[in-house]
């Protein structure tokens, strides 16, 4: 039987405090009817003998102490799933989002606990298939892979929802056909960010395999901490129980982390720095660690959480704890990005931990790992050569110096740069890598093998060279 | 039994009243679900539980149930190459039982009860024993054998010992009468409190290197054995890859690998890879002496404050044995935070940051169950136990409270550098402000094992790179070329030292651990080098003309060379000086 209590003694901020309950337990679920018969959505944060401890979703606005009505669900915050997800646009706590869809509720197969269960390390299937993003700054040099987890690392005003947004177009596994579809959820961003991603979703027809979960930057903030796990909720059944590969986009996680602070604030908790809780880390895992793959079954939860540095600060707490927690990470560089550079990958900076295991022979090419090596120690050496270029004058670099430079230059403009709508396979990404590797000696390919040298840079015969 | 009441819940945090009986640390079964929770708080009769597991849908009035005893690890044949979660749970045998994710309220023992072991006893009924003498042997794995060892504390008469034969670790193989006349049963297993240390006969001081195979670590900053070690350093400087490498190739007969609140796709990567890789020495593959501790960060949080505590007693007990043991904690830090967590759900004072005041003693605690031991028993065994502990700082920042409450402790600070790491250069081990405290401990034995020319030549390698630190201020401001040829070679043997020597690809199947007579080598080409390129330019060589000599490739790739071909780099050196001579020679007829 439900009970229904009008003992709320205390409400502050997002929380609300009721007397006298029984019965009730932790991470329950809460409605809370307000006289105007509107029903708000709270969790049990804390229960001390008749005490409960309520967090409210939609914020308290609105409520008050004498005549809201509490009703606890005896269960804890679920999302019905099904595969009729697909296609749909939802809010925050998995309703249909007006006025995105306007479709009818879904009716579900079976209701999940959003909170999921840790994953056995030892049920973890090693994550080693390549994904091609069409990027070559992402394919070529920081290579994703099926199950990891790589956020991208922005700051206001950088084009990462363009980005995010191309790579969910973009993203496939070579030579297979195993359905594929992107689950997207939205924290705190604008309208216009959002209106972007499902206008190009429907423009280019992905919206038919995409779940959308969006709270917007004036839907209810504390609501921001349900939506990431309402999504990898629907993206765990999608991917272990209907076997398909789930690329699940989270944006903003900044935004979800301030969430997190205020809740932690209005509890008056022991703040840690810049006042998010001490819990952040753990907190943040929770999330990021449902990425992954499960030996023996066929689906996989690749993630890309996106997040932007305060004041581009990679020290942030936000950026430092989520690079302690993914797989590495994509930064987008202010500098390059003034200088007309898109995607403004800093590939310098960025690094994609599990790419040793998803490249080569097999998987993209056998030269790619040497290939890769080489690139990054040119584009070093050139941009080394930039810097004394700027001190000392371009007239006072030596020849090789002068190589290296242009080729920093023409890497960055043709590498790193592509077109919004431009999709590179791998192939053509390695080869590109090769054509401008050619600006400088061959005798400076220190770091590729003799064999792989040989096969796509040939030393030309003497017939060759009279030509 | 004792039995309370739930009167709070706070995420891993229950309070629960009616506990007046109840002891600090004991183990607690929470609700009908049995959750598996510890006393960290006896106020008034109700008693503060960390509970192991997600606490969602608990509320008041639910049952608590005392264990009767403190957190406990299940010790005996069959922790090698298991898979423990932060509480001794074995993860291959939850998800035979609950699936790829783990669910609440499974309780499974550490130990195979099923499996029977072949027991070779050691000791004769009649005989007195006392804790630390070896009951029999059981071969557990190819590489180790398991000793069984009367518990300790226990002092007595063996009334019965089983003879020769297979058995469960249920079955007793000895029971020991003491003074009083009680009789002990034993078994091939007992338990023992993760949070007390296991009893020794005395501390040594360590005196033997841990050989890593890793050259930066084995020539400039070496870890005794039995000694304690830390690596700080920003995400994405190479951490756990160092981890993962001393736990691969450090010359310890037993490894007790603690995953602590990091990522669940490393475990993996471990558990895959070691049965795959072989153990130098023997040849046999490396999980045979390995045992792995993983509480990865999605896990509850009050099992990863247990974690370290569960792997360190593990280890502890195969130093009991006599064996060369090695710990790597991978991250000291998430331990830390999983203390900040519980202190603050306490509502305790905080110390710096939030964390509890508690925490240097706690950490210090930790390390000092590291060291050189004689253990108990009558055989006399030596065993040792070396702790190496990553740390995680915030923003990669040094002043972090863990950071330094470890650096207090430690005697080895590994520096990770992320300047180095964007570089490429790994591993990214700073040697300018790195130290280790061993080194003098260590002398002896490398002047024995490695050569009396050995020390010289690494000091004399060292003041090198601190030489070109403070040229390259000099370099930059007025270009290399203006530098004194002396500063010049100076610059020359220091980047050569640093590309050739101290940077390693751990992913490199020959360069992935170097042997002492190779690093010797390594080092003796690039100095001798050095020596006669000293010579040349007394003798008024210039300095481009020697660096521009034709073996600089050669040298490049020394590190790759396979170990059984050391001899290869006595021709090159013999090439080089032939080089050298040839150039300087040359300068002389002109």
């Amino acid at each position: 039987m439900i009970r229904e209590y009008t003992t709320t003694v205390e409400i502050a901020g997002p929380l609300m405090l009721i007397d006298r309950v029984k019965g009730v337990t932790y991470e329950e679920l809460a409605e809370i009817e307000l006289p105007s018969g509107e029903i708000r959505h709270g969790k049990v944060l804390e229960v001390n003998g008749d005490m409960a401890l309520i967090q409210l979703f939609e914020g308290s606005r609105g409520t008050d102490i004498v005549a809201s009505r509490v009703r606890f669900l005896g269960k804890g915050v679920e999302l019905g799933v099904s595969e009729e997800l697909l296609g749909r646009v939802l809010d925050g706590q998995g309703r249909p989002r007006r006025p995105f869809d306007n479709g009818p509720p879904i009716i579900p197969k079976k209701m999940v606990n959003i909170n999921g269960a840790p994953m056995n390390p030892y049920a973890r299937d090693y994550p080693s298939e390549f994904i091609q993003t069409g990027f070559s700054s992402i394919d070529g040099i920081n290579t994703l892979v099926r199950g990891q987890k790589l956020p991208v690392f922005s700051g206001s005003g950088l084009p990462h929802s363009v980005v995010a947004a191309q790579i969910a177009r973009q993203a496939r596994v070579l030579g297979e056909g195993e359905s594929f579809a992107v689950v997207f959820a939205a924290m705190g961003i604008t309208f216009e960010e959002a209106d972007y991603f499902v206008s190009d979703f429907r423009r280019t027809g992905a919206m038919d395999r995409a779940v959308v979960f969006m709270n917007l930057a004036d839907d209810p903030a504390i609501e921001r901490i349900a939506t990431p796990r309402m999504a990898l909720t629907a993206a765990e059944y999608l991917a272990y129980e209907k076997d398909m590969h789930i690329l699940v986009i989270l944006t903003d996680m900044t935004n979800y982390c301030d969430a997190l602070r205020e809740i932690s604030a209005a509890r008056k908790e022991v703040p840690g720095r810049r006042g998010y809780p001490g819990y952040l880390y753990t907190d943040l895992s929770t999330v990021y660690e449902r990425a992954g793959r499960v030996k023996g079954r066929n689906g996989s939860i690749t993630q890309i959480p996106i997040l932007t540095m305060p004041e581009d600060d990679k020290t942030h707490p936000i950026p430092d704890l989520t690079g302690y927690i993914t797989e590495g990470q994509l930064i987008l560089s202010r500098e390059l990005h003034k200088r007309g550079i898109y995607p403004p990958m800093d590939v310098m900076e960025s690094l994609s931990r599990l790419k040793d295991k998803g490249i080569g022979e097999g998987k993209t090419r056998a030269d790619h790992s040497d290939l890769f090596n080489q690139l990054m120690a040119a584009y070093s050496a050139g941009k080394n050569a930039r810097e004394l270029a700027v001190i000392l004058g371009v007239a006072a670099l030596s020849e090789m110096d002068r190589l290296y430079l242009e080729f920093a230059e023409e890497y960055e403009k043709r590498y790193i740069s592509q077109g919004q709508n431009e999709d590179r396979s791998i192939s053509e990404t390695l080869d590109l890598g090769w054509e401008l590797l050619k600006i400088l000696p061959r005798s400076e390919m220190k770091r590729i093998r003799a064999e792989n040298l040989d096969r796509y840079w040939p030393i030309p015969s003497a017939e060759e060279r009279k030509d | 039994m004792i039995e309370g009441r739930i009167e709070k819940v706070a995420g891993p945090l229950v309070v629960a009243s009616g506990m007046e009986e109840a002891r600090m640390y004991d183990v607690v079964f929470v609700s009908e679900q049995r959750l598996i929770g510890e006393i960290i708080e006896l106020k008034q009769g109700k008693a503060s539980i960390q509970v192991y597991e997600e606490t969602g849908g608990l509320g008041p009035g639910a049952p608590v149930y005392c264990a009767g005893e403190p957190l406990s690890v299940e010790l005996g044949p069959g922790l090698l190459t298991s898979i423990y979660d932060g509480i001794q749970r074995p993860l291959d045998r939850v998800r035979e039982l609950a699936g790829d994710w783990i669910t609440r309220g499974i309780n499974i023992p550490g130990l195979d009860h099923e499996k029977k072991w072949d027991l070779t006893p050691s000791i004769e009924q009649g005989a007195e024993a006392r804790g630390g003498d070896e009951l029999g042997q059981v071969q557990e794995t190819e590489l180790i054998t398991h000793r069984v060892l009367v518990p300790p504390g226990l002092e007595g008469r063996l009334v019965k010992v089983a003879g020769r034969g297979a058995y469960t670790i249920d079955e007793v193989i000895a029971v020991l009468e003491d003074g009083a006349g009680n009789r002990h049963e034993l078994r091939m297993f007992h338990r023992w409190p993760v949070r007390n240390p296991r009893p020794i006969r005395e501390k040594l001081a360590p005196d033997r290197p841990l050989m890593t195979g890793q050259r930066v670590i084995d020539a400039f900053f070496p870890v005794g054995k039995g000694g304690t070690a830390c690596v700080p350093g920003p995400f994405g400087s190479g951490k756990t890859v160092i981890q993962h490498q001393l736990a691969k190739w450090a010359d310890a007969e037993i490894v007790v690998y603690v995953g602590c609140g990091e990522r669940g796709n490393e475990m993996t990567d471990v558990l895959q890879e070691f049965p795959e890789l072989e153990d130098p020495k023997s040849g046999k593959p490396l999980i045979l002496r390995t045992v792995l501790v993983a509480n990865t960060s999605n896990m509850p949080v009050a099992a990863r404050e247990a974690s370290v505590y569960t792997g360190i007693t593990i280890a502890e007990y195969f130093r009991d044995m006599g064996y060369s043991v090695a710990l790597m904690a991978d991250s000291t830090s998430r331990w830390a935070e999983a203390m900040r967590e519980m202190s603050g759900r306490l509502e305790e004072m905080p110390g710096e940051e939030g964390y509890p005041a508690y925490l240097g003693t706690r950490i210090a605690e930790f390390y000092e169950r590291a060291g050189k031991v004689r253990c108990l028993g009558r055989e006399n065994r030596e065993g040792n136990l070396s702790v190496v502990g990553a740390v995680s700082p915030a923003g990669g920042d040094l002043s972090d409270p863990v950071v330094q409450a470890t650096l207090r402790v430690v005697k080895v600070f590994w520096s990770l550098q992320a300047e180095l790491a964007y570089a490429r250069h790994f591993p990214a081990i700073s040697w300018l402000q790195s130290y280790s405290l061993y080194t003098d401990n260590v002398r002896e034995y490398l002047d024995e094992e490695v050569g009396k020319d050995w020390i010289p030549m690494r000091d004399r390698a060292m003041a090198l790179l601190q030489e070109e630190a403070n040229l390259q201020e000099i370099a930059r401001l007025v270009g290399a070329e203006s530098l004194s040829p002396r500063d010049q070679l100076t610059l020359y043997t220091a980047r050569s030292l640093r590309e050739d020597f101290l940077h390693q690809n751990a992913f490199h199947p020959d360069d992935t651990y170097t042997s002492f007579a190779k690093q010797k080598a390594m080092m003796r080409v690039i100095m001798q080098t050095h020596d006669e390129m000293t010579r040349g330019i007394d003798q008024g060589a210039a300095p481009r003309d020697l660096f521009e000599l034709p073996f600089r490739d050669e040298v490049a790739r020394m590190k790759y060379l396979p170990e059984n071909r050391i001899g290869d780099l006595e021709e090159l050196l013999e090439r080089i000086s032939g080089a050298i001579s040839g150039a300087v020679e040359s300068l002389e007829t002109v």
